[in-house]
């Protein structure tokens, strides 16, 4: 295939633009009373053609074979080019105003570095070449010259341009092409397909924003003209000039400062030629970076814990629409056969064929047999996805290269996606109405290379700190844990149900299993390792992990076994043993945990957050030292006897003790809780990792504590109080928003407000930030894009500059790393 | 071969499992097949890995910028958070600096540590004066000085930078007289005169001493690394300011480079977000490589790429194309974007692969 190699930029001349045209534009008109486009108008048929059935009278082409032609049209008089106005006022000021010889010498020229810009910055009085004076010029934005007290006409700026001589040019290293070309003297006009018009259904005809303004144009350059035939008087002729030139302006771009935009009769700004091409809905951002692509679905997800982390489950519907090319070859002939016979109705069938000579057939119910008799080798079958083939799935926003992982498809009945819960981490998706999007790779390089490279598996490890992403969460550390902790047993019934469920058939028959014998089921043979678990660390149980040549010998199975980032058994089993047994283990054990909850049983009642009546009058207690203490502090700044350090009054210093003193009686609200529940379900969640904390399980049973707004105690409100039932001044602990009530006990109408005002923060924090955060990852990826490793381990952006010697600057990749470190002692074992 | 990192680690292994000689070779050949597996692949968008791996955590990141209270004894406009992050990246050249400067072992007192921190913080008139009033009879201005023995300096000070006036000194009184008698000018001489540094070092707006493990450590807001490293008593090899510029002056590229590494990964981890250091040291490296610093973004950058469709893509398309068009510019379409736009393959990963196969030989290989 072939490739551009590169692209030179520059601007066209008048005879370049006549060259390429098809076309001289003289009418202003577009359409005789018939409906029928002008000659020589702005839709003339040699421009393209945009409507069905006609043929370009240029080319011969039809609509999509024709891509258009552009036309050209004379301006009566020349008209600066907008864009480039600064450049020619800089040209003029850098040129000599008799002779057009730059101001400066040759050799100085030489020296610099961007001659027109420092000359055109420093000030000469009199030209180095012929000595004449110099006037200054001013530049009147963004089309008009001032020399003195006279303005320049566009003629005479074009003669001063068309005397610079090549030599000169080159050393101001202008090498996009004449200057005086700036000044427009033959528009060119493009072709009808960039601009098509739409028919309504009412039969008119609505026009794109440029043809309109090219109509402008058109008509006032033929209003000067005509002037100019009649020997009108110079100042209208000087009003015409100057609205060609504003709307040859408006039609380059219409945002120019100084100009005021063209409207449409609406209203509303016209789009014209730089404003398609910039923004984020432009050309570049919103076509050329960013495509629309066929074979693309989209639906809800769901979760199904029974297909593995690299499945998906695909809707019948969206497998009978989507569909891959298949070559028929003598071994697959009787295949595809078989799949053209079922048709684009019955699902593993075929929806078009291809002929060898290109020729493209619907497959529908009544000429299916017929296709299938005619097929043969060399045709090409659109075949509907079948299970196994290669799917990609993507979730916006898509933060990072785990947003869009390969899945192997499985065609399943109803509407939804469906995948494994595992995948929800990377996806940061969850079931509440979330959409995800299927991409199905049409050619057998796109779907070997997606196979290899983004397979959900091969992501298991993140490269943003090198240990597992795609991992377990909620109900899979519960079911782990209720799995694996010391007294769960099972009947030999419960235990065959179990493992038959995820594939294990060949086990040593018992009439008693424990949980934990179970789980070592699941893990590879020689695999010891010994670390610390989510519930040994919070001392509910001090007992370790350990596990011996694959079995479990002692500890619970929890977060800090299979979590995001610190689940150190999945981190192992992959690192050991590769991506392929690691997505096994996680395949089958998602599903046994599952099967164990759902076993089990694992609900959670409002009893769970009861603490006794002795650990209610030590919170109380806690509740009571604080507010004597926060008393003792505002008495201490009333009294003026607060120590002021640096930068801060006394009344920031008092504020921030009594914030500090709220925190340590949360605190040590926290720590009586702690002690006092018992192991029920609430702590369990608490304690393995699957969800809450115990900051969430004192607010609930303890008390809520400090609600702030921007860092500080609420201080929002009325003069001198946040709400009109507190005395004014007081600064006290109620009307500074502390809540003292426990989320079950329930808050007071104070208290809920001040939470409610800390919640709305918290959101529209969230919102504001997340515009914050889009733009910093745009402005980084756009900055480091180009840097790719070499074959020698340096890393070069696209000038081969080199930016690090040695990748990372030990040329590990976190993506493969132990938690972003080599351990020399790991890898020699 | 093998990184100084992992050699020196490595050096260490060996020490620890009496590991030399003959032995140590054959496992130092065992490591480096072993270590292959661990390296970056040819052709890896390190790049666009590295970017996504600090903005993903960035959208979890809080926007509170301001210290919370627990830390009531520091002093609290510090940035925090995204809104730190994004200065860094920025390369900002105003933002809240500030210093952490430690002390050497003799100076390692409360009493030592205060006496620095009143001479390193920065006075202005304004701050050693009692008073000052408009003398509208006379026309003059007059203050009263806190302290009479700084007379002379002040003195000095205002004869350097005030012109056309008489000075003179009364005591504690200074008056200063304009040689033209304009109310208007008055009051002008006298917000410049207040404005005027004294003493101290300029820029130290704020000094805290406070207590870090056994350390007394001033904590200043506003910085001025030159002068501090020049300060008695200060531990040179110790002392932090978070403002890149200053490093890049006094101390080189290549430690302004470190100040950025170390200033994003303090504000990644402060959020308790984990991101791989190679990923931030890439960044820093990609903001340094030239001897400069470059911020990320339109004028740093993004906006230096070589190639013209790269820089219209990214942002102000209309003045990229411009002054492409000007200048006659030549894009080589080497980057990634450049053939993302024109639909091509990419040079990274796979698509960096350039081989071709030379069918003759081919045909050559498969005769015999």
């Amino acid at each position: 295939m072939g490739s551009i190699k590169s692209l030179d930029f520059g601007f066209m001349s008048p005879k370049f633009i006549k060259d390429m045209s098809a076309i001289k534009i003289e009418h202003a008109e577009l359409y005789d009373p018939d409906g029928y486009p002008i000659d020589s108008g702005l839709t003339d048929l040699h421009l393209g053609v945009v409507d069905p059935g006609l043929r370009c009278r240029t080319c011969g082409g039809t609509i999509g074979q024709c891509l258009g032609h552009f036309g050209y049209l004379e301006l009566i008089k020349p008209v600066v080019h907008p864009l480039y106005g600064k450049k020619v006022y800089m040209m003029l000021r850098a040129t000599c105003r008799k002779c057009s010889k730059p101001l400066a010498t040759e050799e100085e020229m030489k020296t610099m570095k961007n001659a027109l810009n420092e000359i055109y910055k420093k000030k000469k009085a009199t030209c180095p070449h012929c000595g004449e004076k110099q006037k200054d010029i001013e530049f009147q934005k963004p089309t008009s010259y001032r020399e003195g007290a006279t303005e320049l006409t566009s003629e005479e700026v074009r003669q001063r341009l068309e005397r610079v001589t090549e030599e000169d040019l080159a050393l101001m290293k202008i090498k996009g092409g004449r200057p005086e070309w700036f000044i427009l003297t033959i528009l060119p006009i493009p072709p009808v397909t960039v601009r098509p018009s739409i028919t309504l259904e009412t039969g008119e005809r609505s026009e794109d924003d440029l043809t309109h303004k090219l109509v402008d144009v058109v008509r006032i350059n033929e209003r000067l003209r005509k002037n100019l035939e009649i020997g009108a008087p110079d100042f209208i002729i000087a009003d015409i000039w100057e609205l060609l030139q504003y709307h040859v302006s408006t039609l380059m771009s219409n945002e120019i400062s100084s100009l005021p935009p063209a409207r449409h009769r609406s209203g509303r700004a016209l789009k014209t030629l730089v404003q398609r091409l910039s923004k984020k809905e432009g050309r570049f951002r919103g076509n050329l970076s960013g495509k629309r692509v066929n074979f693309s679905a989209r639906t809800v997800i769901s979760p199904d814990p029974y297909i593995s982390i690299n499945d998906v489950g695909v809707p019948k519907d969206i497998a009978k629409e989507m569909t891959i090319q298949v070559k028929v070859n003598k071994n697959n002939l009787n295949d595809l056969k078989k799949l053209v016979l079922n048709g684009p109705t019955v699902h593993p069938g075929a929806n078009y064929i291809l002929r060898s000579d290109g020729m493209r057939k619907k497959i529908t119910e009544d000429n299916k047999k017929e296709i299938a008799e005619e097929l043969d080798v060399g045709y090409i079958v659109e075949r509907h996805v079948l299970d196994g083939d290669i799917t990609l799935m993507n979730r916006q926003p898509s933060l990072h290269r785990m947003s869009m992982m390969a899945h192997r498809a499985r065609i399943m009945p109803y509407q939804t996606l469906r995948i494994n819960l595992a995948v929800t981490i990377p996806y940061n998706a969850d079931f509440d109405g979330d959409e995800m999007n299927l991409h199905v790779p049409q050619t057998e390089e796109a779907q070997t290379e997606a196979e290899m490279l983004m397979l959900v598996e091969k992501h298991i490890r993140s490269p943003r700190y090198g240990s597992p992403i795609i991992s377990c969460k909620h109900d899979h550390v519960t079911g782990a844990y209720l799995l694996t902790k010391k007294d769960t047993k099972f009947t030999r019934k419960e235990a065959a149900e179990l493992l038959f469920s995820i594939g294990i058939e060949d086990f040593e028959l018992k009439d008693e299993y424990t949980g934990r014998e179970i789980f070592s089921m699941l893990l590879p043979k020689d695999l010891s390792i010994e670390f610390r678990s989510s519930v040994q660390s919070s001392g509910v149980d001090d007992e370790g992990v350990v596990i011996k040549n694959g079995v479990l010998k002692k500890g619970v199975i929890d977060d800090d076994a299979l979590g995001e980032k610190s689940g150190k058994l999945i981190d192992v089993i992959e690192s050991k043993y590769g991506h392929t047994v690691a997505r096994q283990f996680l395949d089958r054990l998602t599903r046994l945990v599952l099967n164990v909850v759902t076993k089990k049983g694992f609900s959670l009642s409002v009893a769970d957050t009861n603490i006794s009546d002795k650990a209610k009058k030590k919170v109380e207690k806690v509740l009571e030292e604080y507010e004597v203490n926060a008393e003792k502090v505002i008495k201490d700044l009333n009294a003026g006897r607060i120590a002021v350090s640096a930068g801060m009054t006394p009344r920031t210093v008092a504020e921030n003790k009594i914030l500090q003193l709220g925190g340590m009686a949360s605190n040590s609200a926290g720590d009586i809780v702690k002690a006092d529940l018992p192991l029920n379900p609430s702590v369990v969640m608490a304690v393995t990792g699957a969800r809450g904390s115990y900051v969430n399980l004192t607010q609930m049973c303890g008390f809520v504590g400090q609600e702030s707004l921007e860092g500080e105690r609420i201080n929002r409100g009325y003069i001198g109080r946040t709400v009109s039932h507190f005395k004014r001044g007081d600064i006290g602990l109620s009307p500074k928003g502390f809540v003292k009530s426990g989320y079950k006990k329930g808050l007071n109408p104070f208290e809920f407000f001040f939470d409610a005002m800390n919640s709305r923060e918290n959101l529209m924090d969230k919102s504001l930030h997340t515009r914050h955060s889009g733009y910093m990852e745009r402005r980084l990826v756009n900055a480091l894009q180009d840097l790719r490793v070499e074959y020698d381990g340096t890393v070069r952006d696209s000038k081969n500059h080199i930016i690090q010697f040695i990748a990372g600057e030990d040329g590990v990749d976190p993506a493969k790393s132990d938690n972003g470190e080599v351990k020399i002692e790991k890898m020699l074992e | 071969m093998l990184s100084k990192k992992v050699m020196d680690a490595f050096d260490e292994y060996c020490k620890k499992n009496n590991i030399s000689g003959k032995n140590k070779e054959e496992k130092l050949k065992q490591l480096e097949k072993i270590f292959e597996k661990y390296k970056y692949e040819p052709g890896e968008a390190i790049g666009i890995i590295a970017a996504q791996s600090i903005s993903e955590p960035a959208t979890q990141m809080t926007m509170r910028s301001y210290t919370m209270a627990s830390q009531s004894d520091r002093l609290s406009k510090v940035t925090h958070g995204l809104p730190r992050l994004i200065e860094i990246f920025d390369a900002r050249k105003t933002f809240e600096k500030n210093m952490i400067i430690y002390l050497k072992p003799e100076y390692n007192s409360k009493e030592k540590a205060k006496e620095i921190a009143g001479k390193i913080k920065a006075l202005k008139l304004s701050d050693i004066i009692v008073y000052d009033s408009i003398d509208l009879v006379n026309l003059q201005l007059e203050m009263e000085l806190e302290n009479e023995s700084l007379k002379d300096t002040v003195k000095a000070l205002l004869e350097k930078h005030v012109k056309d006036c008489e000075i003179s000194v009364r005591g504690k009184n200074i008056y200063v007289k304009p040689k033209k008698d304009n109310v208007k000018n008055l009051r002008k001489i006298k917000n410049k005169m207040l404005k005027l540094h004294t003493q101290g070092i300029k820029g130290i707006e704020n000094v805290v001493v406070i207590k870090e493990d056994e350390d007394w450590v001033l904590q200043t807001t506003g910085t001025n690394l030159k002068k501090i490293l020049k300060v008695e008593g200060v531990d040179i090899s110790r002392v932090k300011t978070n403002d890149i510029y200053q490093i890049y002056e006094v101390l080189g590229i290549e430690a302004a480079r470190n100040v950025i590494l170390m200033e994003s990964k303090e504000t990644l981890d402060e959020q308790g977000l984990d991101v791989d250091t190679r990923h931030l040291m890439l960044l820093a490296d990609m903001m340094t490589f030239d001897g400069t610093i470059k911020d990320i973004g339109r004028y740093g950058v993004s906006g230096k790429k070589a190639s013209v469709l790269a820089r219209a893509n990214f942002e102000e398309t209309k003045k990229h194309l411009v002054n492409a068009s000007f200048y006659g510019e030549k894009d080589k379409l080497e980057g990634i974007i450049e053939n993302v736009l024109l639909g091509q393959i990419a040079p990274v990963g796979t698509g960096m692969v350039q081989l071709a196969v030379d069918m003759e030989k081919m045909k050559k290989g498969a005769k015999k």
